[in-house]
C-alpha cells in the first residue's frame, strides 16, 4: 500500500502481482496437456485393440470342436468342412471359416449343459504364454476318449510344427514362424551389427571432422530408403546375384532376406552407436592418449567399452527393426512355413506372416485372431526390447560415465 | 620392437575394418541408387507417370499410385503435423524436464517409432475400421456398410501414427534451439506464456516443423505394411474422390508388381521404374530435411 503512494501508477500489491486467471491461456495449456498424452494413449490403445481382435484364437475350445465332432458322430472329419459348404460359402478358402462360425455357436449349447466348461475359456486364454501348462495337457486328454484325433484347428495347434492356415483341416502351428524369424534375425544382425559398429567407430574416432559431417547423414540416408524398395533389391538384384555365388538351391530364402534386412538394420545400429560413442566425455580419450595409447587404442579400449551399453541398445533396436520388418520378409525370404536351420531354405517370419494372409481371412474366424496374436506377440517383443534399451541400458551408461 | 610390430599390425587391421565398413555401407547406398536408376531410366518418361495402368499392369503408366501417394501423404500430413508439433510444444515448453509425464510420454512416443509398422496396419484394422468404422456405420448410416471397410482416411490415419514420432522429435530439437534469451525478452515486455510461444517460439521453429513433415511424407510414401488392409488397392480404374475411397500407392504397387504380377519378367522395366520413381521421391525428401537439419544444427552451435 505505502508503494502505492510512492509511486503512483505502478501498484506492486499481492493482489496485482498474483497470476491472473486467462481463459485462453488456461484452455491453451490443457489442449496442448490433452494432446500431448495422445503418445501414451495411443500405446495402451494399440495393445488393447491389437489383443482385442486376437480374442477369436481363443474362443474356438478343443473341447467345442469336440462336441461337434460328437455330433457328427460316425462321420468322417471331412464332413467338418463340407458342413461349412452346406452353408452356401462360395470360396474354398472359407471352408475353414464356416467351419469355424458353426463351431462358435457351438459353446452356448455345451455350456448349457455342462456348466463346468464355462470356466475353461480363462484358464485357456493364461495358455496363450508359450508355456504349455497343465491345463492344456488336461484337455488333451479329454479329447483323447471321445475322438481318436488331434485337436486341430485349435489353440493347441499353435505349439504345433505345422503352419496350413487354409485347409480342410488348417493348423495353426507358430513354431516354423519362430523359427524362420529366429533365422532371419540372426543372420541379418550377424551382418548388420559388426558393420554397423565398425562404421560408428570409424566416424567417431578415426575419420577427420569434415569426413565425419558428411558420414553420418550420408548413412542417415540408408534409413530413409523405403523397406518395400530394400525388398524389391533383393529380391530382382541381390537374389540372383547370391544365388550365381553361392549356388544354393531356393533362390528366396533366409540368407538373403537376412542379408536385405541388415540393410534395414544397419542406419538404426549406426546411428545410435554413434551416438554413444560421441558421449563418451573426451576426458577418457585424452586421459588415454596422455598415457601413451595410440588412437586405435584408445578407440578400441576406452572408447568402444566404456559405450558398451549404448552398444548393446543400438543392437537390440536393430534386433526390434528386423524383427517386425514385413515388406523386406514379404519379397525376399520366399514365404514357406519350413522349420528346418539350413540358412539357405525359405522360410516364412511372424510380420510376413499377418501381411501375406490378413487379407485373405474371414473376420472374426479363428485364422484371423491367430494372425492379431501373432501381432499383440509382436508388439510385446518390441515393447520390452525398447523398455529395455531404455532404462536398463541408460540408466547404466550414465552410472558407468559418472563412474558410480 | 616386436610389440610395436604387433601393435601397428593390429592398429592397422581396425582402422582400416572400421573403413571399410562405412565405404561398404555407402557404396550398397550408391549400388542400390545407380542398379535402380540404370532399371528404370528408359521406362520412366513423363507419359509413364501420367497414365494409367494398362493391359492388366504390364503397360501403361503408374499415375494413379502417384495420385494415391500424394493424398496419403497430405491427409496423413494434415493429422500428424499439428498433433506432433503440440506434443512437441508440450514436452518443451509446459513440462519439467524430470516429471513423470514427460518422461512417460518421451518413453511413449520413442516406443512408437520402433514399433513395426505391420502392427499399426494391425491396429488401423482393429480401431479405425472395426470399431471406429463400424460404430459411425451403426449410428449414422443404420448399418449401411461405408466406413468399415479399408479407405483412404483410414490409411491415411494409420499413417499418421506411424510418422507422429517423427514428427515430434524434429519439432522438438527445432524448439530447443530458440535461445531461451528470446523467451525471457518476450515473458519480460508482458506477454503470456501461451503468447510467447504463439509469436516467438513456434516463429522461430518453422524450419523444424518442416523439417518434421518432410521426414514424415518421405516414411509416409514409403511405408507400405500398414496400408496393406487399411485401404490400399491392387488396381482402381478410377481414381479416389472422397476418402472413402480406396487408393493405389507407390510402394504397394511395387510390392503387387514384383511378387503377384502374372509376367514377372515382361512387368520389370515398370517395376523398376516405378522403384525409381518411389526412390526419387523419398531420397530428395529425406535428403532436404537432412540439409534443414545441418543448418539447424548449425545454428545451435
Amino acid at each position: 500500500m505505502n508503494s502505492n503512494q510512492a509511486t503512483p501508477g505502478l501498484s506492486f500489491t499481492a493482489e496485482s502481482l498474483r497470476k491472473k486467471f486467462r481463459f485462453s491461456e488456461f484452455f491453451a495449456e490443457k489442449l496442448i496437456t490433452s494432446v500431448a498424452f495422445l503418445s501414451i494413449a495411443l500405446i495402451i490403445l494399440i495393445f488393447f485393440f491389437v489383443f482385442r481382435e486376437s480374442l477369436p484364437a481363443f474362443k474356438h475350445r478343443p473341447k467345442a470342436t469336440t462336441e461337434q465332432q460328437k455330433i457328427t458322430d460316425g462321420n468322417k472329419p471331412e464332413s467338418y468342412g463340407s458342413s461349412g459348404t452346406e452353408a452356401g460359402s462360395p470360396k474354398p478358402e472359407t471352408h475353414y471359416g464356416t467351419g469355424a462360425s458353426a463351431g462358435e455357436n457351438k459353446p452356448e449349447t455345451y455350456t448349457g449343459s455342462e456348466p463346468a466348461a464355462a470356466n475353461k475359456p480363462e484358464s485357456y486364454g493364461l495358455v496363450k504364454d508359450t508355456s504349455i501348462s497343465a491345463d492344456e495337457v488336461n484337455q488333451d486328454e479329454s479329447l483323447r476318449p471321445s475322438s481318436g484325433q488331434e485337436s486341430e484347428g485349435t489353440l493347441s495347434s499353435l505349439f504345433s510344427n505345422e503352419w496350413f492356415p487354409v485347409s480342410d483341416n488348417p493348423r495353426y502351428g507358430l513354431i516354423p514362424l519362430f523359427v524362420g524369424t529366429l533365422k532371419v534375425t540372426l543372420i541379418a544382425m550377424l551382418f548388420a551389427a559388426p558393420i554397423a559398429i565398425f562404421a560408428a567407430l570409424f566416424s567417431s574416432s578415426f575419420a577427420p571432422a569434415w569426413l565425419r559431417e558428411w558420414i553420418k547423414p550420408a548413412i542417415e540416408l540408408l534409413a530413409g530408403f523405403p523397406s518395400v524398395v530394400i525388398g524389391f533389391f533383393a529380391l530382382m538384384v541381390m537374389a540372383t546375384f547370391l544365388q550365381n555365388l553361392f549356388g544354393y538351391e531356393t533362390r528366396l530364402n533366409s540368407f538373403v532376406g537376412g542379408i536385405a534386412m541388415a540393410l534395414a538394420a544397419i542406419p538404426v545400429i549406426f546411428t545410435i552407436t554413434e551416438d554413444a560413442l560421441t558421449a563418451i566425455p573426451a576426458s577418457y580419450k585424452e586421459a588415454s592418449l596422455a598415457l601413451g595409447a595410440s588412437k586405435w587404442q584408445t578407440a578400441v579400449f576406452v572408447t568402444l567399452p566404456a559405450a558398451t551399453p549404448g552398444i548393446f541398445a543400438a543392437v537390440l533396436l536393430g534386433v526390434g527393426r528386423v524383427f517386425g520388418e514385413t515388406m523386406i520378409a514379404l519379397m525376399a525370404t520366399g514365404n514357406a512355413a519350413l522349420s528346418g536351420l539350413n540358412p539357405f531354405e525359405s522360410v516364412r517370419t511372424l510380420a510376413a506372416t499377418i501381411g501375406a494372409e490378413m487379407a485373405e481371412v474371414v473376420f472374426g474366424d479363428m485364422h484371423y485372431g491367430v494372425l492379431f496374436l501373432i501381432g499383440s506377440m509382436l508388439f510385446i517383443f518390441n515393447f520390452s526390447i525398447n523398455a529395455v534399451a531404455e532404462f536398463y541400458v541408460k540408466g547404466k551408461l550414465v552410472k558407468k560415465i559418472q563412474g558410480k | 620392437m616386436k610389440i610395436r610390430l604387433k601393435n601397428k599390425i593390429i592398429g592397422g587391421t581396425v582402422t582400416a575394418a572400421s573403413a571399410l565398413s562405412v565405404i561398404l555401407i555407402l557404396g550398397i547406398i550408391v549400388i542400390m541408387l545407380v542398379v535402380t536408376f540404370i532399371g528404370g531410366k528408359d521406362t520412366l518418361t513423363w507419359k509413364f507417370l501420367t497414365t494409367f495402368p494398362e493391359e492388366g499392369m504390364m503397360k501403361g503408366g503408374i499415375f494413379p499410385a502417384i495420385y494415391g501417394t500424394a493424398l496419403l501423404v497430405i491427409i496423413m500430413s494434415i493429422a500428424a503435423v499439428p498433433f506432433g508439433t503440440i506434443t512437441a510444444i508440450y514436452l518443451t515448453e509446459y513440462a519439467h524436464e524430470k516429471s513423470w509425464i514427460a518422461q512417460t510420454i518421451r518413453f511413449a512416443v520413442r516406443t512408437l517409432a520402433t514399433v513395426p509398422s505391420i502392427i499399426f496396419g494391425l491396429f488401423g484394422l482393429g480401431f479405425f475400421i472395426k470399431f471406429v468404422g463400424a460404430g459411425m456405420d451403426n449410428w449414422f448410416l443404420g448399418g449401411h456398410l461405408k466406413w468399415a471397410q479399408p479407405n483412404l482416411l483410414w490409411g491415411s490415419l494409420t499413417m499418421a501414427l506411424l510418422t507422429l514420432p517423427v514428427v515430434i522429435v524434429s519439432v522438438e530439437e527445432a524448439i530447443r534451439t530458440v535461445p531461451r534469451e528470446l523467451r525471457e525478452a518476450s515473458l519480460a515486455l508482458g506477454a503470456t506464456k501461451w503468447q510467447t510461444i504463439k509469436r516467438v517460439v513456434l516463429p522461430g521453429s518453422v524450419s523444424g516443423i518442416m523439417t518434421g513433415t518432410i521426414l514424415a511424407v518421405g516414411r509416409g510414401a514409403g511405408e507400405v505394411a500398414p496400408i496393406l488392409f487399411t485401404g490400399a488397392a491392387y488396381y482402381l480404374a478410377t481414381l479416389p474422390t472422397s476418402v472413402s475411397d480406396q487408393f493405389m500407392n507407390l510402394g504397394y504397387h511395387i510390392y503387387v508388381m514384383s511378387t503377384q504380377s502374372a509376367n514377372v519378367d515382361q512387368a520389370m522395366p515398370i517395376q523398376f521404374a516405378t522403384t525409381l520413381v518411389l526412390l526419387m521421391l523419398t531420397f530428395s525428401l529425406n535428403l532436404t530435411a537432412v540439409l534443414i537439419r545441418s543448418r539447424l544444427r548449425r545454428r545451435m552451435k
